[in-house]
């Protein structure tokens, strides 16, 4: 048995060495593959998270018609109805959020409304559109048109 | 005495009567947000984009996407007669500013938005080597910046090249569908911003949404379909000409 023993010994060393090896492996796995990931697949599932939760600029229009339910009317009864409010007002998450903090600026309809509606050959010919120079030279468009329903 | 409910909202807690969906995008709360019930894709109706930047500028603001750089961006086609194979296509600071007017006669010309197609099949995907860009289970494809090495080689995949390497980060930079904002309920900051409608997020999982109509009503086809992506952005009444 002593002698078997004796005999045997370079296998105990090499199983101690391949524990060595194997456990180093597996702490060194840990070590550098990051939590969660193969979760879902080959990426690092806390990724998701991590995009999901950067801050928002855009409130959406749902936020705008709670408090501004007076111009949300108006529009649903005219020709901008499925215009949503922040795509003339602008991002106003922050107004949302805090709205005596943080005020909304009036757009200004020489440079918005022709953005849209100033004619051009690429446009759909469905799309209203005119050349503002012969249409109401000087004049600003809100003179005539409320932009919330702009229809005369 | 004659309070509006604006005044009243703005005394009273605006939290308590905002919607659900207003106020969990509002809290920046994805707690409802369940990963399995969403396939996010989009519907695209050429006819009704009017070129006028909206959606590029939206997305510039909502996401930081520095100048210069685009996630989303607007093509303007011009077809001259039937010469259809050689398109004239501009798309100056990619739209970001409009296009300026002009009075063509005997042309064709129309606007093209383009984005991230988020394809099934995504050559940028398999291109990463190290896990750093990934098809969510929702069907968005994303980029880990924390663990992009800014290689290139998805840059290089994308066959519609919509990526960028960030000039800062030194990362892959691309669309991410406005992932913060649909898991809190929203559409995206480009959809939002669209005055015709031409552009709609579309959630292929859920049977109410009208994207479904949408494909079975119209003429309807996804960019390079030869690519076999199986892209999910999906446009009606596009042209031939379009690449």
């Amino acid at each position: 048995m002593k002698n078997l023993l004796k005999e045997s010994e370079h296998l105990v060393r090499l199983v101690l060495l391949a524990v060595v090896l194997v456990v180093g492996f597996l702490v060194f796995r840990k070590a550098v593959v990051p939590t969660g990931f193969g979760r879902y697949g080959h990426y690092r599932a806390p990724a998701l998270d991590d995009i999901a939760t950067r801050p928002i600029s855009f409130a959406g229009h749902e936020a705008c018609e709670t408090c501004h339910d007076d111009q949300a009317k108006t529009k649903t009864q005219g020709k901008h109805a499925q215009v949503s409010c922040e795509a003339c007002h602008g991002p106003l998450a922050a107004h949302a959020n805090d709205p005596d903090a943080n005020k909304a600026v009036k757009p200004n309809p020489a440079a918005l409304c022709v953005r849209c509606h100033e004619a051009d050959s690429d446009k759909p010919k469905s799309f209203p559109q005119v050349v503002s120079r012969d249409h109401a030279p000087g004049e600003s468009c809100v003179t005539c048109h409320n932009p919330h329903s702009p229809a005369i | 005495m004659d309070l509006n409910r604006r005044e009243l909202l703005a005394g009273a807690g605006k939290f308590i009567i905002l919607s659900g969906s207003a106020r969990a995008a509002l809290n920046g709360d994805t707690q409802n947000y369940n990963r399995a019930e969403h396939w996010w894709g989009m519907a695209i109706d050429v006819s009704k984009c009017i070129g006028c930047g909206n959606c590029v500028r939206a997305c510039a603001a909502e996401n930081g996407v520095p100048k210069g750089y685009f996630r989303t961006w607007v093509e303007r086609y011009q077809i001259n007669g039937d010469d259809s194979e050689h398109p004239k296509v501009d798309s100056p600071d990619g739209g970001i500013n409009g296009f300026p007017p002009r009075h063509a006669t005997g042309v064709k010309s129309f606007f093209v938005p383009k984005l991230c197609n988020h394809c099934v099949d995504s050559p940028c995907v398999q291109s990463c080597p190290v896990g750093a860009t990934f098809d969510s289970p929702d069907g968005v494809v994303l980029v880990d910046e924390k663990y992009c090495v800014g290689c290139r080689y998805c840059i290089q995949a994308c066959p519609y090249g919509c990526r960028y390497l960030h000039p800062t980060k030194h990362t892959a930079d691309k669309c991410t569908l406005c992932y913060h904002r649909i898991t809190k309920g929203l559409t995206t900051a480009c959809c939002e911003a669209c005055p015709t409608g031409a552009r709609k997020l579309a959630d292929l999982k859920n049977p109410a949404d009208p994207v479904h109509e949408f494909l079975r009503e119209n003429n309807v086809q996804v960019l390079k379909p030869y690519m076999a992506t199986r892209a999910k952005v999906f446009y009606k009444d596009l042209d031939g000409a379009v690449r």
